[in-house]
C-alpha cells in the first residue's frame, strides 16, 4: 500500500508540474463550453428585422408589439417603399422583413382573412426558415388569442412542442459531446503519453527491476487521470447548470457512474495504444486519431448517425462515445433512469471489460 | 570481500528462436566484490543481465541470485537488488528529493528511512543546495551520480550497473567510481557493464563475453598475464577479434 501512494503521489506531482498540459486539460472543456454556449450558437438572436406597418391599425400594432417582446428581433419600424426594402437586404441591414398591407384590420373582421408579406434573405436558407418560423408562430399565437372573439374559417393551427429543448437551445446537443471529448482526451491521450514518456525516457525499465507489480504502475497512473477526469466533468457539469441554464435532469449520481465507466474504456484504451506506440508523438498522434476523431465525428454528436452510410453506422457501434452520447442524453436532458439506458451500459461496459483485458494481455508480453 | 557468493549461474543460456543470445555461461559473484562484465555490443551482455534482475526468464540452466533462483523467485530477487540504465533513469519532473522518496518508497522503506536515507545521500554527494531543485537542472555528471546513490538507496545485496558512465568526462566518471567503491565498502556487490576498457581496471574481477559465451574470467592482472597484453585493451581486442556476430 505504501509504495502504491508513493506512486499515485509521484504520479501527481508529474501532472501538476506540467503546468502547460494542467492548462489544456482544464482549458478545453471551458473553452470548448464557453465557444458553442455563446459564441458558435445556431440560435438566432437579435435578428435585424424591418417592418413596413401601412395599416397602422390595432391588429397590426398588436402583431408588432409581439414581435418587438420577442427576443429574436431587433425591428425597426419604418415605412419603406419595395425599393428601399431591396436596398436593405443587399446591404445586409436586416434579414428579414415584414409587410401589413392597407386596411389590415378591416380585411381581417370582415373578409376573415387577411394576408401579411414576409420577405426573408435566404441566401442564409437556414436562418430564413428559422426566422419566418418565429414569425408564423407569432402570428398564429395572436390569431389564437383573438379566436374567442372572432370566427376564422380555417381553425387549425399546428402545434409544435419542441420536447426536452423547447427553446431548441443548442447547449443540450453539445454539452454531453464536450463531455464525451474532454473525457476521452484527458484519458486516452494523457495516460498513453504518460506511460509512453516512461519507456521513453528509460524509468520504466527501473520500475521493472524493482518489486512494484505491474498492474500496480497501470493502476497508480490511472487513478490520477480518473481523478482529473471526474473533475473536469464536475466543472462542465457546473458551467453547463450555472451558465447555460441547461439542469440535470436525471440522477446525478447515474451520470456520474455512467461517466466513470467511460473513463475506465478510455483508460484502457489509452493503455492499448501505449503498448503498442514507442514514442510519445506517436502516442498522442495515434489517440488523436483513433479516438479524438471517430469520436467527434461518429458519435451522433456532430452529425446523426441515422443520416449516416450504412458502412459508417456500422463503425460508429464500436465508437465508446456514441453510447455514451445517448446515455448522457438520457439522463442529463430527459432525466431517465437506469432502466431507459440498460443496454448502452452493458454495452459500455463491455467495452471496458474487453479493453481493459486486451491492454493489460499486451502490457505483460512487453515486459519480457 | 568475503566468498559469500551472491551470484551464480550454471550454464544460463538465453535462445530468442534459433538464435542464442546467451550460451551456457557459468560463474560465481562474491559479496562485496567489483564484478566488471565486458564484451562488445551484441555479445550477450545485457541479456545475461537482464536475466539475473528476473526481468527475463532463462531458457536454460541454474541461475541463484542473492540467494533466490531467477526462475521460481524472481519477486524476491527484485527486492534484494539496484539497478541502473545506461539512460539517465530518474525523472526530471521532479525534485532530488521528490525522486529519492518515490524509489524509496516504491522499495517498500518507512518515512524514517526514507528521511535519514535521503539526508545521508544528500550529504555524501554535496547536493545541500539542490536538494530540492528539479533533477533536470543538474549537469549530467551529478545525475549520474544522484542515479547510481538512488539505485542503492534501499541497501540491496547488489546492484547491477548498465554501462553507468556513458557520456561522462574523465574526471567524472574517476568520482563516479569512488562511489562505486564506497558502495563496495559497505558490503554492496558491484555488477557493472562497460565499454571503458580503462574502467575495467578497477573492478576486482573482470569477464569478457564475446559471442554469447564467456571467454575469459579473472582479475585484470591476472588477464593481462594470461594473454600476454600490457593492457585490458589488448586483452579485449585479441578476444573480441574472435567474434563472428557483427555488432549491432
Amino acid at each position: 500500500m505504501k509504495q502504491f501512494f508513493s506512486f499515485i503521489k509521484k504520479e501527481f506531482a508529474h501532472v501538476f508540474r506540467d503546468r502547460k498540459t494542467l492548462v489544456m486539460l482544464f482549458g478545453f472543456p471551458i473553452v470548448q463550453i464557453v465557444l458553442f454556449g455563446f459564441a458558435l450558437t445556431n440560435e438566432l438572436k437579435n435578428a435585424n428585422i424591418a417592418v413596413v406597418d401601412n395599416a397602422r391599425d390595432v391588429a397590426s400594432q398588436q402583431i408588432i408589439d409581439k414581435m418587438e417582446g420577442s427576443k429574436f428581433f431587433n425591428v425597426q419600424k419604418s415605412l419603406m417603399t419595395p425599393s428601399q426594402i431591396d436596398a436593405a437586404f443587399k446591404e445586409g441591414k436586416i434579414k428579414l422583413a415584414v409587410v401589413f398591407p392597407p386596411n389590415f384590420n378591416q380585411d381581417l373582421l370582415h373578409l376573415n382573412k387577411a394576408s401579411i408579406q414576409v420577405i426573408a434573405d435566404a441566401s442564409d436558407p437556414n436562418t430564413a426558415a428559422q426566422l419566418s418560423n418565429y414569425i408564423s408562430t407569432i402570428v398564429a399565437d395572436y390569431q389564437a388569442q383573438i379566436a374567442p372573439t372572432m370566427k376564422v374559417p380555417y381553425t387549425i393551427i399546428p402545434e409544435v412542442r419542441m420536447l426536452y429543448n423547447p427553446d431548441l437551445k443548442g447547449a443540450p446537443n453539445f454539452v454531453p459531446g464536450v463531455m464525451a471529448m474532454v473525457l476521452l482526451l484527458v484519458c486516452v491521450m494523457m495516460t498513453s503519453v504518460s506511460i509512453v514518456r516512461e519507456k521513453e525516457m528509460g524509468t520504466m525499465e527501473i520500475l521493472l527491476v524493482s518489486p512494484v507489480k505491474p498492474l500496480m504502475v497501470i493502476i497508480a497512473k490511472a487513478i490520477p487521470y480518473l481523478v482529473l477526469s471526474l473533475v473536469n466533468l464536475c466543472v462542465i457539469l457546473l458551467l453547463s447548470v450555472y451558465a447555460l441554464d441547461l439542469p440535470i435532469k436525471g440522477s446525478v449520481v447515474l451520470l456520474f457512474a455512467e461517466s466513470t465507466l467511460l473513463i475506465i474504456t478510455a483508460l484502457a484504451l489509452g493503455l492499448l495504444i501505449s503498448t503498442i506506440t514507442s514514442s510519445q508523438q506517436s502516442a498522442m498522434f495515434a489517440s488523436m486519431l483513433g479516438m479524438m476523431l471517430p469520436t467527434m465525428l461518429l458519435s451522433g454528436y456532430m452529425f446523426p448517425i441515422e443520416n449516416m452510410p450504412v458502412v459508417l453506422q456500422v463503425i460508429s457501434n464500436i465508437v465508446p462515445a456514441r453510447w455514451y452520447y445517448v446515455i448522457v442524453k438520457a439522463v442529463m436532458l430527459k432525466g431517465l433512469g437506469f432502466a431507459s439506458v440498460w443496454k448502452e451500459t452493458v454495452i459500455l461496459a463491455g467495452m471496458a471489460v474487453f479493453f481493459t483485458a486486451l491492454s493489460l494481455r499486451n502490457f505483460k508480453i512487453r515486459l519480457e | 570481500m568475503t566468498n559469500e557468493t551472491v551470484i551464480r549461474t550454471n550454464k544460463l543460456t538465453k535462445r530468442f528462436g534459433d538464435f542464442v543470445a546467451v550460451d551456457e555461461i557459468t560463474f560465481d559473484v562474491h559479496k562485496g566484490e567489483i564484478f566488471g562484465f565486458l564484451g562488445a555490443n551484441g555479445a550477450g551482455k545485457t541479456t545475461a543481465m537482464r536475466m539475473l534482475c528476473g526481468l527475463s526468464i532463462p531458457t536454460s540452466g541454474e541461475a541463484m541470485v542473492a540467494g533466490f533462483d531467477v526462475f521460481k523467485e524472481p519477486e524476491e530477487i527484485k527486492k534484494n537488488i539496484g539497478y541502473m540504465s545506461q539512460k539517465f533513469s530518474l525523472y526530471e519532473d521532479l525534485t532530488v528529493k521528490e525522486n529519492i522518496e518515490f524509489y524509496g518508497g516504491i522499495y517498500g522503506l518507512t518515512k524514517k528511512q526514507i528521511k535519514d536515507e535521503s539526508a545521508d545521500l544528500v550529504d555524501r554527494l554535496g547536493l545541500h543546495d539542490e536538494a530540492d531543485k528539479l533533477v533536470s537542472s543538474l549537469p549530467l555528471g551529478w545525475k549520474q551520480k544522484l542515479s547510481f546513490s538512488v539505485a542503492i538507496v534501499h541497501r540491496p545485496k547488489i546492484v547491477f550497473l548498465d554501462e553507468p558512465t556513458g557520456g561522462v568526462d574523465p574526471s567524472m566518471r574517476r568520482q563516479f567510481w569512488d562511489l562505486i567503491y564506497d558502495a563496495a565498502d559497505r558490503g554492496i556487490t558491484i555488477f557493472v557493464t562497460t565499454h571503458y576498457l580503462d574502467e575495467a581496471e578497477y573492478c576486482n574481477r573482470v569477464s569478457i563475453m564475446v559471442d554469447g559465451k564467456i571467454e575469459a574470467l579473472d582479475s585484470p592482472a591476472g588477464l593481462r598475464k594470461t594473454f600476454s597484453a600490457n593492457s585490458m585493451d589488448e586483452v579485449f581486442y585479441k578476444l573480441a577479434r574472435k567474434a563472428k556476430r557483427s555488432a549491432d
